[in-house]
């Protein structure tokens, strides 16, 4: 199939209850916060891990939907192993890199059609020519929740120890979890058409996409996470590929509003009304709905 | 010297990573001259022309936040890809995030402000057909409607840049009252030096930037404030 010819701009809503959608490493594990103004946080490569795990699940690692950056899989370390006793030896001394830029082009043009993560979000590849690195045309930015949250510190206790010299003092230990009671969280992202153009991203993937961000999190329980769900997944479809209208003018037209007693923390989508203003969106911008 | 553009750009935050501090990435106060050109063919560029940017203008206070992220530590190299094609499988060519994991923390900037001041050259690409007047109307065209090739970004990707052009005439917005005043910003990067116009021996530029009243003048890229 073709590359996509349309711009998009897209927000897409997700929200958290009882949970911890995005530990902060800097702080022992907590949410995410924006220390300013104390909405949550979700980076966006957090998003983009769950993209890539979805795809992951749907695809089951085939071109041209493998997984470059993969999270630890027993499954293909035994292909990887496998391979690596077929092949002699992971040739780390012949470091011959392509000089002339056709032959590098050819390679990352091979990985676009393998690899469905580079062809979406692009990759930075080979260690010593330029000419290897992809812009892929999906751009997401940290997602951030509508309302202030307050993540909460709940602790929790194991009915056993971890080595013999702890049991003879306890017979048990305790531990933290952090949660956010409940958020929803707004992210905004972009896809461009001309970079979808050399990465050969298609329509076929671009439909993968938003299955991917409507069911990601379906797919991605834990005991950390709590319960998240995909809420609403707007997206502007620009008729042409440079588009039609500024980006920040379209995100302005979706307005996320609570509902009923603002006081009260929310804690609920239903405390949330979600508006699109159909009339601000400029001609050549068609409104779609996924979610 | 060409006509020229003023483009204003903003967005929650940016990272123009200083280079000397980029594993840990530290941004430096303002947009260097390098990020604003990259906003700018965000928009429009063509291998027929050069942007150069001549002024910048600050118009929000510099503030920082840090943020801490998983990372990976390592790109792909060339010869794993050149074998697996040559097999004609994806296996083995795999990156196990978990087993190359970095937490970096990066010092990022919120809430910028920018006006970009800039024009362009032709470069010796540059056909019968490509008049200035020409490429000067597509960015203004495309500035106006909020139009661009990729969505331009501050510094990283995963921070957007919002955008407007500044029609000719109008002056741009104040600068918040703290940058009023003279700030020596020190040295920054300029830009990086193509030297044959490709991939090949790139050189980093830096000049000594001053903010007078939140504008920052940029010497042009061979003059002698800017040193290699």
């Amino acid at each position: 199939m073709p590359p996509i010819e349309n711009r998009y701009e897209f927000v897409y809503l997700f929200e958290v209850t009882n949970g911890n959608p995005n530990g902060d490493p800097d702080a022992g594990n907590m949410p995410r916060l924006d220390p300013e103004t104390n909405q949550g946080l979700v980076t966006d490569v957090s998003l983009k891990r769950k993209v890539r795990n979805y795809v992951q699940l749907e695809k089951g690692f085939h071109p041209p939907h493998d997984i470059y950056m993969q999270e630890h899989a027993v499954l293909n370390q035994k292909h990887q192993q496998a391979y690596q006793a077929l092949e002699i030896e992971p040739d780390s001394k012949n470091k011959a890199l392509p000089k002339d830029a056709a032959k590098a082009r050819e390679l990352t043009q091979w990985m676009c059609r393998n690899f469905y993560d580079i062809r979406t979000f692009g990759a930075v590849m080979t260690t010593e020519i330029n000419c290897g690195q992809v812009r892929g045309p999906v751009q997401m930015a940290f997602a951030q929740s509508v309302d202030p949250i307050v993540p909460l510190e709940i602790s929790i206790t194991r009915t056993s120890v971890t080595n013999e010299k702890d049991a003879e003092r306890k017979d048990r230990e305790m531990g933290r979890k952090h949660v956010v009671p409940y958020g929803l969280y707004r992210a905004h992202g972009f896809i461009s058409a001309k970079l979808a153009e050399q990465t050969g991203f298609d329509d076929d993937d671009l439909s993968l996409f938003w299955r991917a961000l409507i069911q990601m999190f379906e797919h991605d329980h834990s005991a950390a996470r709590g319960e998240m769900n995909a809420r609403k997944l707007i997206a502007f479809k620009h008729n042409s590929p440079l588009g039609s209208a500024p980006a920040h003018k379209l995100f302005d037209a979706v307005t996320v509003e609570r509902t009923g007693a603002v006081q009260a923390p929310p804690r609920d989508f239903s405390d949330y009304v979600v508006h699109i203003d159909r009339g601000g969106i400029q001609d050549g911008v068609e409104v779609i709905e996924h979610l | 010297m060409s006509y020229g553009v003023r483009l204003r750009v903003w967005g929650d935050r940016a990272c123009f990573s200083r280079p000397e501090m980029k594993v840990e990435r530290v941004s430096y106060d303002v947009v260097t001259p390098s990020a604003a050109r990259g906003i700018l063919e965000a928009v429009h560029w063509k291998p027929a022309i050069r942007w150069v940017v001549d002024r910048i203008h600050v118009l929000a206070p510099i503030r920082f936040e840090t943020i801490r992220r998983n990372e990976v530590g390592n790109k792909i190299p060339a010869g794993n890809i050149k074998k697996a094609r040559k097999a004609g499988s994806t296996s083995g060519l795999h990156h196990y995030v978990n087993q190359d994991r970095q937490q970096r923390a990066a010092t990022i900037l919120r809430h910028v402000d920018y006006v970009v001041e800039a024009h362009f050259e032709l470069t010796e690409q540059a056909g019968a057909e490509d008049t200035e007047g020409k490429h000067l109307d597509i960015f203004n065209r495309r500035a106006a409607k909020g139009q661009c090739f990729h969505t331009p970004y501050l510094g990283n990707r995963e921070f957007p840049a919002a955008f407007e052009g500044l029609a000719g005439g109008t002056t741009p917005p104040e600068p918040a009252p703290e940058l009023l005043g003279e700030q020596d910003l020190g040295w920054m990067l300029h830009d990086f030096a193509f030297s044959d116009g490709r991939c090949k021996d790139i050189q980093p530029r830096f000049f000594r930037a001053q903010m007078v009243d939140g504008v920052i003048e940029v010497p042009e890229p061979d003059s002698e404030e800017v040193k290699g």
